[in-house]
């Protein structure tokens, strides 16, 4: 057991070394010269020059690498070109917005995607699994950005129920904030919730078919004890597999969602970033999330030993 | 003298006889049909000229003259959706097509050589896998220039990681059996077996997994061109339609609507067709549903 944990927290540092890497080097190689960006087209050569000194550009390639990872693991990303802020505080601030986003959404998928799974596998073959599955193919299919935009034309174009997009901040009050978030979170736990049903009735369909089900109904267990005790835990494995697959691109997924909401997240930033060529912003965030990914992914891998009572004693 | 063993023989007939017989294989099929049918048809005709502005009318509602209405141009919405699902059928096809092509080899080739190459292999999935697809694809689009040909490799670099573990998975499942041992002892080499015995015992796991990346690249094209990052006007395109009926929502809901359904539908399409293939040439997986 601590040798396979051991092994995964090995495998997921090395990839976040070699992740900040490629991440440092695409960015590298790209064209556009940031201390140019940041003067104008008017600038001359020589105080072009002197930027680039000052912000330490012109120092080898290792040396950059080196200072950039360091400052990476102090939580020192460096300073945004166009907001002229440490990189870290817009990062904390759409981060407030972005994680809470997230985790809704993803409590949202949870709560409605596992009773369904479970219902839909308890009456597997009967009208409402075949309904249920219906519709869970069809969440799979429509776009979060497209639901997002249906949602807005009926809560609040036409019933005017919560704001179309923008975000009041948390000093407003927690309700206003979330209520903000509210159609957000809908729009992207819908597909989210769709996979996850449908997964959790495959995964228990497999186990209701073992042997250990069959005795634990011979021997006279109700038929709900031996769904929720036996096969919903043994299902747990796949779901979970599934659910930090989700998280992280929900962190990520939030690039589109907040563009049509106008939320000022993390995806927002980026996005914005991206497209203004503020480089050490778009570094950081995506850092940020590629150390969100593997995080996640080997706390889903250590869940399986917490579930699974088997892999713990398997070497 | 020859043994012979009676195998009840998945004849062409009888698996089309199955196939005729699912009904999520022939709904995706239909559905599949019809949108390629469309796009097919859009470039002999369209019921109006998606090049022509026509300001007279602009934003009407759907109508016998213009079904799915007209936008803010003027422009016929189901013209607009019949060559926009040109583009997203080749954006998420020849994207399909990378990934398969350069993910499939590395997966048998891993598979058929194990050890070392297949742990190096396996590591260099977990890494591109550490990157959020969209974000990387965004990066991409927005750093080599928005337009269809980056949103493809885009896409399709994505691809490549889940080809080569489906393939390496099912590789896999093929090597220990007799018929490559018997294979490997009438001395063929490796990539012969590869080629001439696992590939063609994993073509449906890959079918179905293709028709899958099918319809997430048509969902992540959607996405790309609703960010500006994908096909650029005058070119329509679904997502970019999607963009373009936001503002307009209070006025011209239809703009919306309609796009995004044709979006759903193909998708749908593709997902229940991957299904289909999947219940008939695999009974195993009947089981599950």
């Amino acid at each position: 057991m601590t040798a396979y944990l051991l092994k995964r927290l090995a495998i997921a540092l090395a990839t976040l070394v070699l992740a900040s890497m490629v991440v440092f080097a695409v960015l590298e190689i790209l064209p556009g010269d940031p201390a140019r960006l940041m003067l104008g087209m008017n600038a001359s050569a020589d105080q072009v020059e002197l930027l680039r000194n000052q912000m330490g550009l012109n120092a080898p390639l290792v040396l950059r690498y080196l200072h950039w990872a360091g400052g990476l693991l102090s939580l020192d990303f460096g300073r945004s070109y166009t907001y002229s802020v440490p990189v870290i505080d817009l990062v904390r601030e759409r981060l407030a917005v972005s994680l809470p986003l997230a985790l809704i959404a993803l409590a949202l998928s949870t709560i409605i995607a596992v009773p369904v799974g479970l219902y839909s596998a308890s009456r597997r073959g009967r009208a409402g699994d075949t309904i249920s599955m219906g519709v869970a193919q069809l969440g799979v299919a429509v776009p979060n950005f497209w639901f997002a935009l249906m949602l807005i034309y009926v809560f609040a174009v036409w019933l005017r129920l919560v704001p179309a997009g923008g975000f009041p901040g948390w000093s407003a009050g927690a309700w206003p904030a979330l209520k903000s978030l509210l159609l957000p979170a809908v729009a992207l736990a819908l597909p989210q919730a769709a996979i996850l049903a449908r997964v959790t009735r495959s995964a228990l369909i497999e186990i209701l078919n073992e042997d250990y089900i069959r005795t634990a109904r011979a021997k006279g267990l109700p038929y709900r004890a031996v769904l929720w005790r036996h096969a919903l835990r043994n299902a747990m494995i796949p779901v979970l597999t599934i659910l930090g697959l989700q998280f992280a691109f929900l962190l990520a997924g939030t690039i589109i969602i907040e563009n049509v909401f106008y939320l000022p997240g993390l995806g927002r930033l980026v996005f914005q970033a991206i497209t203004q060529r503020d480089l050490i912003v778009v570094e950081s965030v995506v850092m940020l999330l590629v150390a969100a990914v593997i995080a996640v992914n080997l706390v889903v891998d250590l869940s399986y030993a917490v579930v699974d009572p088997r892999l713990r004693s398997r070497q | 003298m020859t043994l012979r063993i009676d195998i009840p023989e998945e004849t062409f007939r009888s698996i089309l006889a199955k196939a005729f017989g699912n009904t999520a294989f022939v709904t995706g099929f239909a559905i599949t049909v019809l949108i390629v049918a469309m796009a097919v048809i859009s470039y002999v005709w369209t019921p109006y000229d998606v090049t022509k502005l026509v300001i007279a009318d602009k934003t009407q509602g759907p109508s016998l003259a213009h079904w799915f209405g007209t936008d803010h141009f003027g422009r016929d919405i189901l013209s607009m959706i019949m060559v926009g699902a040109r583009n997203s059928i080749a954006v998420a096809l020849v994207a399909v097509g990378i990934g398969m092509g350069v993910g499939v080899p590395l997966g048998t080739f891993a598979a058929a050589r194990g050890g070392l190459v297949d742990e190096a292999l396996m590591r260099v999935n977990d890494l591109v896998f550490a990157f959020p697809a969209l974000l990387s694809a965004i990066m991409i689009t927005a750093i080599f220039g928005p337009g269809a040909v980056n949103a493809i490799i885009a896409i399709g670099i994505f691809n490549i990681p889940v080809f080569a573990r489906v393939a390496r998975a099912g590789a896999l499942a093929v090597w220990p059996r007799e018929f490559i041992l018997a294979a490997r002892a009438a001395g063929k080499s490796r990539t012969q077996i590869s080629i001439e015995h696992v590939l063609p015992n994993i073509a449906t796991l890959l079918l179905v997994q293709g028709t899958i990346q099918f319809a997430l690249g048509i969902l992540a094209e959607a996405g790309l061109s609703y960010l500006g990052l994908g096909a650029q006007p005058p070119m329509p395109s679904w997502g970019r339609m999607l963009f373009d009926a936001q503002t307009r929502m209070v006025v011209a809901p239809w703009m919306a609507i309609f796009p995004g359904m044709a979006i759903v539908v193909t998708v749908l399409g593709l997902n229940l067709l991957g299904d289909g293939i999947a219940d008939i040439l695999d009974p195993k997986s009947r089981r599950q549903r």
